[in-house]
């Protein structure tokens, strides 16, 4: 019964003599982890070796079809890169521990905000972008807002909002337009500023007909290159991927979008403003949206009411893919890039080989559970005590 | 009473028609370890809940510094450095130590003009901190999921002291850890008394509690049987106050040979 006061006349003594000892084995736990094993540990390996593996295999079944000659490459870069945009802010979003189910809708919607005020109200292209963005933001607010108040699960949330949203765009085209595709759209965005410069045509042309002109990338016979330049989309995802990851992993807020995602009530005990962090989250996503559809109807040319069907799952499945837990608190912007790219690969690189593209669904299926098994195994080993 | 950093007098607090704490006076001395012993459903919970600004007390008065305090939020109160680390910790498991250490309160930089936070300076003070604290961290990048719960439990205290807590209160801070990683706590606490930081231990556990404390309160159904001193208390009484000694010496004679 003494031995405890016993204890602490020896705290008094030496109070640093035993955490000494105590720290020195574990070091030598901390050392045996080598590079490689930590390497495995991030979020975005998975993705990282899924997307090596991809290319093997397209590489070996698809090697001579074309499909990694530039303009191949560029046609499945673009399909990744829509979808990267989405992934994004379905990433960060998922990594803050909500979903947005809404994203395909929103897609949808925000392309009609676009073209028919473009079409039918004769609205110049940029002020009805600018209409559209401060839309789908508003709506990606009012999404954050209801989760964040009434604290229901983002997934029901979100699922509501992906059918008002899709009725919404729907019923709205019918009334305004009296069609559910609006076309005519390309020729205004190529010649409005804001469309020209920030989402129609290809950055780097003049390089690119400089390149032909050598001869060191295919030219079509009037001289001109075979690819034009670099879709603007794709810019567009190598940008906010950058910023997205820069804002993740070095600032204030990427600390907090993380540690709301990890434990929401722990982060609100030491001062995050919780709410404020998921709202503009939602409100990111909702611009990731807005973009994709933005950037969509300038290249196509067009809306359509079914635009963006399903990209909420393919947005989530690529976040996933990436590293991210559904539980949040951990994923990479970089590894659902990975994820959106096995994305594009896959779904053109099947139309080189002599797949049928059927088995493109398939293939999804199966990397997203194998990506889910993987992060839990990860999961698991960062969290565990030990 | 130029010594009594932080005072509850006479304070009750109701909800509803359950009184919680009944005319509970606990005042708390600059530099000592004053423990709050009680078992449970005692009331200790309302009490560090008062403390720690999350409830306002229906009667009686708070005071800080000597001064009559209202506190709207633990936010107030941790303005005037009274800091609460609660049992759930308030870390998340999946983010480093560093990040950990200065959630909600990030350092930051300028660089090229875009504010930034300053991770390297995170994770040096993280671990120069926790260094004087006895833990030794390798990595401060590392995700605080793989520290035992002894360990989080200091950095939690740690990272109190450091954001300029003079009051801390400790709920049940070794409830659920092993006989070693107890003993790390407790020797975290003696660290803190060192430096004239102020203690409050909530437990129930009077082996951890007597050996650190210099004084002790004992709550029993929301009211306080008195403060000890350590001179005048042995640790057999403050057991036997606590568990209510009758009924804890018939329990003991029916499972024989138990002694705690």
């Amino acid at each position: 019964m003494n031995s405890s006061s016993v204890h602490a006349d020896k705290l008094g003594a030496d109070g640093s003599g035993p955490a000494q000892q105590k720290s020195a084995p574990k070091d030598e736990r901390v050392r045996q982890e080598g590079s490689l094993k930590r390497f495995l540990g991030r979020p975005e390996f998975a993705s990282l070796a899924g997307a090596i593996l991809v290319f093997i295999v397209f590489g070996f079944a698809a090697g001579d079809s074309g499909m990694f000659n530039l303009d191949g490459v560029v046609n499945w870069m673009q399909v990744a890169a829509y979808l990267g945009l989405i992934s994004i802010g379905a990433c960060v979003l998922m990594i803050a521990g909500e979903f947005d189910l809404s994203i395909g809708s929103m897609i949808g919607f925000a392309g009609m905000m676009v073209a028919i005020p473009t079409v039918y109200f004769h609205w110049p292209f940029w002020l009805a972008v600018m209409f559209a963005f401060a839309g789908s933001m508003a709506l990606g607010w009012l999404n954050g807002y209801l989760v964040v108040k009434t604290r229901l699960p983002s997934f029901i949330v979100t699922l509501a909002f992906m059918f008002i949203l899709r009725g919404l765009t729907l019923a709205l085209s019918i009334m305004f337009a009296n069609r559910t595709i609006v076309s005519g759209v390309g020729d205004l965005a190529a010649n409005d500023w804001l469309g020209s410069w920030l989402f129609t045509g290809n950055l780097g042309s003049g390089l690119f007909r400089w390149m032909a002109s050598h001869g060191w990338i295919a030219a079509m016979s009037n001289g001109q290159p075979l690819v034009a330049g670099i879709p603007k989309v794709i810019v567009w995802w190598l940008v906010l991927a950058l910023g997205a990851s820069f804002v993740l992993a070095r600032t204030r807020f990427g600390n907090w979008i993380f540690a709301v995602g990890g434990d929401a009530n722990a982060a609100k005990n030491v001062g995050v403003p919780v709410k404020r962090v998921k709202t503009s989250l939602f409100v990111f996503t909702a611009f990731c949206a807005c973009l994709f559809a933005v950037l969509q109807v300038a290249d196509v040319g067009s809306a359509a009411a079914d635009r963006g069907l399903q990209k909420e799952f393919e947005a989530i499945i690529a976040a996933v893919i990436g590293g991210a837990l559904l539980t949040g608190g951990y994923g990479s912007v970089i590894g659902a890039c990975f994820g959106a790219l096995i994305f594009g690969v896959v779904q053109i690189g099947i139309t080189y080989t002599n797949l049928n593209s059927d088995w493109f669904r398939v293939f999804l299926g199966v990397m997203l559970l194998v990506a889910v098994l993987f992060n839990n195994y990860v999961r698991r080993r960062v969290t565990e005590a030990r | 009473m130029s010594d009594t950093i932080l005072a509850l007098e006479n304070v009750s607090k109701y909800f509803g028609s359950v009184i919680a704490l009944q005319n509970v006076t606990l005042r708390l001395k600059k530099g000592e370890v004053h423990c709050l012993l009680g078992d449970n459903g005692a009331g200790k919970s309302t009490l560090i809940k008062t403390l720690a600004g999350v409830h306002k007390p229906s009667e009686g008065e708070y005071l800080v510094d000597g001064k009559p305090v209202s506190f709207n939020s633990p936010k107030e109160a941790l303005d005037v450095g009274v800091a609460t680390v609660y049992q759930d910790l308030a870390l998340v498991p999946l983010l480093s130590v560093a990040r950990n250490f200065f959630m909600g309160r990030e350092p930051t930089k300028k660089v090229f003009g875009i504010t930034v936070m300053d991770i390297n300076y995170a994770a040096e003070t993280a671990r120069a901190k926790l260094a004087e604290m006895g833990i030794m961290v390798r990595d401060p990048h590392h995700a605080i999921g793989t520290m035992s719960g002894g360990e989080k439990q200091c950095l939690a205290i740690a990272r109190a002291i450091h954001f300029g807590a003079r009051v801390l209160i400790l709920d049940e801070p070794t409830a659920a850890l092993g006989v070693k990683q107890s003993f790390n706590v407790l020797k975290l606490i003696h660290k803190a008394r060192e430096r004239g930081i102020s203690v409050i231990f909530i437990t129930h556990n009077v082996h951890h509690a007597y050996p650190i404390g210099d004084s002790f309160t004992l709550l029993n159904r929301g009211k306080s049987m008195g403060t000890f001193t350590k001179d005048n208390v042995t640790k057999d009484e403050v057991l036997d106050m606590m568990a209510g000694g009758a009924e804890m010496q018939t329990l003991m004679n029916q499972l024989e040979g138990i002694q705690v």
